[in-house]
């Protein structure tokens, strides 16, 4: 308590330099008064009781000194000076001040970004009750792209006999819907749900209830639907009367019984739903249920442990139900090995996501250091520049402590002007990328937290421990003798290599090891974007129309479809017009079974294989731009009543017939035999990195009539052939809603992981080569600065040209090669690591090599160009009269 | 050598707590004249190292100081104690006692007093 009222007296002195030495000087000199008129009294002179009353009192300096460090607090005085005349220092060489911070900036900003996202993704987890215990159901193979695991019967089998799971619940996410309210009539898509679902994920609804498995009594027993707060803001206005409102989900009228909370997003953090609704009312809205069927896979299977239950005894129990299971139903259930996986991220894709952020990670750590080594060495080189003026002041008595403190206090301004300009920049950026397209799509909101402002300090005060400690350690080493005698003490032993060359060649290997990674990364992304597609998307429009809807019968549908093809190809400027069930890269795709003719008995294990398979109508090759390799497309004229016919692709012939030709040969497909009209060359269908899948196009005339995508082909621009195709449909189809897309729009969700992974390496790779330039140019620039003297004799002594470039530029150079030696050496090594971030990355690439190579030697030659002139221009005769 | 000046401080402001509390308000001289003499003129301070403490315990609210007319007639600094001062010398004074008592215990022990 007293030491607190102290404290605060004294900082209130220091803030407002109250000083009483007015009153210290009038004590002391009544006091001092009083001892000599005492002494006089005891019979000195004046001259004698005088000098006795000072020796009496003290030094008096000493006595105000010490009066005045109790009045204020000397250290933070100290502090302060050392502030101020740190700012004054930074001041005086403003390009070094200001490299210094765009350095330290774009380090740290570069961190915080990364850590925000990785914030964002890998370390909030799911808004849901203890996400610890929660865990998905997979295969044991390692497959991405696949949510669905199980049969609906086999996931009640699961949920019925194991011991270790408190509760289980099924989820089918691709669930899809028209909502119709009050004449409006929208397209939402979301999860269907077993009872169990919200119970076990402990959430509550923000207005009216969830449904629970005590609802459930069979097939289309619980027509509830429960609410997104999304949806219910954006299409019921927030109205919390809605609970209890009957709305139609595909035309079957469903009752909302809640909403969900702003923060409860389901269970994947990419995918939110719109809606949930029982899965056992499936059938109303797919038209189809897979509620007794083993051989259909639609559902995913989260669970939560029982508290005291291992991972691990949770597997072990789940794979002894498999193998019960398997044996059981040895038609329909494999039982393959399971594994228990945290739900979130798409599955498998997880572990790519996860591997993906922690490499950029330790990427960005890594210009960091690179920023860091660079700093420091800046630091150290001006320090040495500075030796005299620290030995001067050694030499004055000034303690060392004191100048490694002022030394110190420089570097730690300069990281926190560094620091905060960093996270100002990356709190604009992150702002940027929030507001970025496909990341809204994606749900992905990286705000700067509590945690991510707590990351950017961490790095701040990292950084200033890496660049100050160097001059700080230089400080304390130096030698006021040596300096004062004006011998520049890197003189002393130019064959060794210092401290700051070896930071130099950190960085530099760093800096290549980054550059490499970058260039991998263009690399893979250029490749991956010249895969053969199998299609074209540039120049061809997608129109999303649904008329099944609207129509009673399918007949009546196809003939729509046929009028809506003729309108859009009277459009000027359209050359090709089709229809496919899907587009590539959509999601959701599944193989059906095929099988041989004369077949007989129709098992899954007695399929030959299981393509994907499209319905399409005549043309939508020609508008997908789709080779036919040989045969014909399809055709009006294939209709139920003529012989069944499909266009196969090359993989699908190839592992079908082999090499013999595929035209005119047959096979079975949903029970119908069919002729192999026409061949068409492969494509990707699923994702960019699927290996060749063989695939099917029926003609839609001879299937049933689902989904249907118009492709629409022509040469004018996207934004005029969508005003002009929504004003000729309507005009076909007035009460039907249209969405009008161009392809490569819709492939921006597609394309975007290896889009991000692309910028951000290509970003850390930019950052790098800027590191790489600034520090050679500074180790460079300031040797030359150093050896002016040394370089002017040797001029003068008639060196050549070769000689004086090789002393000025030549160990950073030297410092060059061996940096991207190991830079590279070092990318090699992490091949594993980059194959795994970027598609078809291979840093083994000659092309990637070559051009590593190239960009650090022209970043190394850029960066010495400067100081190797100002080198070649010394004279000699100038420089000898100023030293 | 920093050790010894600090604990001549903690006694010097134990001493000028325990002058004000007997002869109420002092100034600095004072007060120095008053040490030297109840000390039996064994203690010989640098009187100007009184200041410092001054300030101290007055930064500590320990006592309270005013201008004043001095017995000559001349303006000075009159120091008296205050409550939390009084109350400061007494728990002062016990820890002190205390550690009197138990220096003094392990001054007259002897080797068959442990036996």
């Amino acid at each position: 308590m007293r030491a607190l009222r102290r404290f605060f007296i004294r900082l209130l002195n220091v803030m407002t330099i109250c000083r009483s030495d007015e009153r210290l000087r009038e004590e002391m000199e009544s006091h001092l008064m009083a001892l000599t008129e005492e002494n006089i009294r005891a019979g000195m002179t004046p001259h004698e009781a005088r000098r006795h009353a000072r020796l009496k009192f003290g030094a008096v300096e000493a006595v105000r000194e010490h009066y005045h460090a109790e009045e204020g607090l000397p250290f933070v005085e100290i502090f302060l000076l050392d502030v101020r005349y740190a700012f004054r220092v930074l001041r005086k060489s403003p390009a070094f001040t200001v490299v210094a911070i765009l350095t330290l900036m774009l380090g740290i900003g570069a961190n915080v970004v990364v850590f925000g996202v990785l914030n964002a993704i890998l370390l909030h987890p799911l808004e849901v009750k203890e996400p610890q215990s929660l865990f998905q159901i997979r295969h044991k193979p390692w497959m991405t792209g696949r949510l669905l695991t199980m049969s609906y019967p086999a996931f009640e089998d699961f949920r019925r006999r194991n011991a270790t799971f408190s509760a289980m619940a099924g989820i089918y996410g691709y669930s899809h819907a028209k909502l119709s309210w009050q004449n409006t009539v929208i397209s939402i898509s979301g999860d269907e749900v077993t009872g169990d679902y919200f119970d076990l994920l402990g959430v509550q609804p923000q207005v009216g209830r969830f449904f629970h498995a005590a609802d459930e009594h069979g097939p289309n027993s619980v027509p509830y639907v429960v609410l997104s707060d999304a949806l219910w803001r954006s299409a019921f206005h927030a109205d919390p009367g809605v609970v209890g409102a009957i709305v139609d989900l595909n035309k079957h009228p469903f009752t909302v019984v809640g909403v969900a909370s702003a923060q409860f997003h389901g269970t994947e953090r990419f995918e939110w739903p719109d809606y949930w609704m029982p899965m056992v009312n499936e059938q109303q809205v797919e038209g189809w249920d897979s509620l007794h069927n083993r051989a259909s896979i639609t559902v995913t299977v989260i669970g939560r442990l029982k508290p005291s239950v291992t991972p691990e005894q949770a597997t072990d129990n789940l794979n002894a139900i498999a193998a019960e299971l398997a044996k059981e139903y040895p038609e329909t259930d494999n039982g393959q090995p399971l594994r228990l996986i945290h739900p979130g991220l798409i599955g498998d894709e997880g572990d790519v996501i996860r591997g993906f952020l922690w490499s950029v990670t330790a990427l960005a750590l890594l210009v960091l250091a690179a920023a860091c080594a660079n700093l420091s060495s800046l630091f150290a080189a001006r320090t040495a520049d500075r030796s005299r003026e620290l030995a001067l002041r050694v030499a004055l008595g000034s303690s060392r402590w004191r100048l490694v403190r002022q030394l110190l206090t420089e570097a730690v301004l300069v990281s926190l002007m560094g620091g905060a300009a960093g996270l100002g920049s990356a709190y604009l950026l992150l702002g940027a990328l929030n507001r970025w397209h496909p990341l809204v799509e994606s749900h992905l909101v990286a705000s700067m937290d509590a945690r991510v402002y707590l990351a950017g300090l961490t790095f701040t005060f990292v950084s200033v421990l890496l660049c100050g400690l160097v001059p700080a350690r230089q400080a304390w080493q130096s030698s006021p003798l040596q300096s004062l005698k004006n011998a520049p003490t890197e003189a002393m032993h130019l064959g060794r290599f210092a401290l700051r060359d070896l930071l130099l060649g950190a960085q530099i290997a760093i800096c290549t090891l980054l550059v490499t990674s970058s260039l991998v990364a263009v690399r893979g992304m250029v490749r991956a974007l010249h895969v053969p597609l199998g299609f074209q998307p540039p120049g061809a429009m997608l129109v999303d129309m649904d008329l099944s809807q609207s129509e009673p019968s399918d007949g009546l549908v196809l003939e729509k479809q046929k009028a809506i093809i003729d309108a859009a190809r009277s459009i000027p400027g359209v050359a090709a017009v089709g229809i496919v069930s899907r587009t590539p890269f959509t999601g959701g795709m599944h193989g059906i079974p095929v099988f041989r003719p004369g077949t007989t008995d129709f098992k899954l294990n007695k399929a030959a294989l299981a393509p994907y398979v499209f319905q399409m109508s005549p043309g939508y090759l020609e508008a997908a731009r789709t080779r036919l390799l040989s045969g014909r497309d399809v055709s009006w004229q294939d209709n139920p009543r003529t012989p069944y016919v499909a266009v196969v692709n090359q993989a699908f012939a190839q592992k079908m017939w082999g090499d013999s030709p595929a035209i005119g040969q047959h096979f079975i497909v949903s029970g119908q035999l069919t002729e192999v009209v026409g061949v068409v060359e492969d494509g990707k269908y699923h994702d960019l990195e699927e290996a060749p899948q063989p695939v099917v196009y029926q003609p839609y005339s001879q299937g049933d009539l689902g989904e249907a995508v118009f492709v629409v082909r022509s040469q004018r621009a996207p934004n005029e052939m969508a005003a002009a195709l929504e004003r000729a449909l309507s005009g076909v189809e007035p009460n039907v809603p249209i969405k009008v897309q161009s392809w490569l729009d819709s492939l921006d969700g597609e394309l975007l992981p290896s889009r991000a992974a692309t910028a951000a390496l290509g970003a850390i790779g930019l950052l790098a080569a800027m590191l790489a330039v600034t520090g050679i140019f500074g180790m460079a620039t300031y040797s030359v600065s150093k050896r002016m003297k040394e370089l002017g004799i040797r001029v003068a002594l008639g060196a050549h040209n070769v000689d004086v470039m090789s002393a000025a530029v030549g160990r950073p150079i030297f410092l060059l090669c061996v940096g991207s030696a190991l830079g590279l050496l070092a990318g090699i090594f992490a091949s594993r690591l980059l194959g795994q971030i970027v598609y078809q990355a291979n840093p083994r690439d000659p092309v990637v090599v070559g051009g590593a190579v190239l960009t650090m030697a022209l970043l190394g030659i850029t960066a010495s160009a400067i100081p190797a002139r100002r080198a070649l221009a010394v004279d000699p005769s100038k420089l000898m009269r100023e030293e | 050598m920093k050790q010894k000046k600090d604990v001549q401080q903690g006694t010097l402001a134990l001493m000028v707590l325990k002058t004000l509390d007997v002869l109420g308000s002092l100034h600095g001289y004072g007060i120095a004249r008053r040490i030297e003499q109840i000390s039996g003129d064994l203690l010989s301070l640098n009187q100007g190292t009184l200041y410092p403490v001054l300030l101290r315990l007055e930064q500590e609210g320990a006592i309270a100081s005013e201008w004043g007319p001095s017995e000559n007639n001349r303006r000075a600094r009159f120091y008296r104690l205050t409550r939390a001062g009084r109350k400061l010398l007494e728990s002062e004074k016990r820890d002190w006692e205390q550690t009197a008592v138990i220096i003094a215990h392990f001054f007259e022990v002897k080797a068959e007093d442990l036996a």
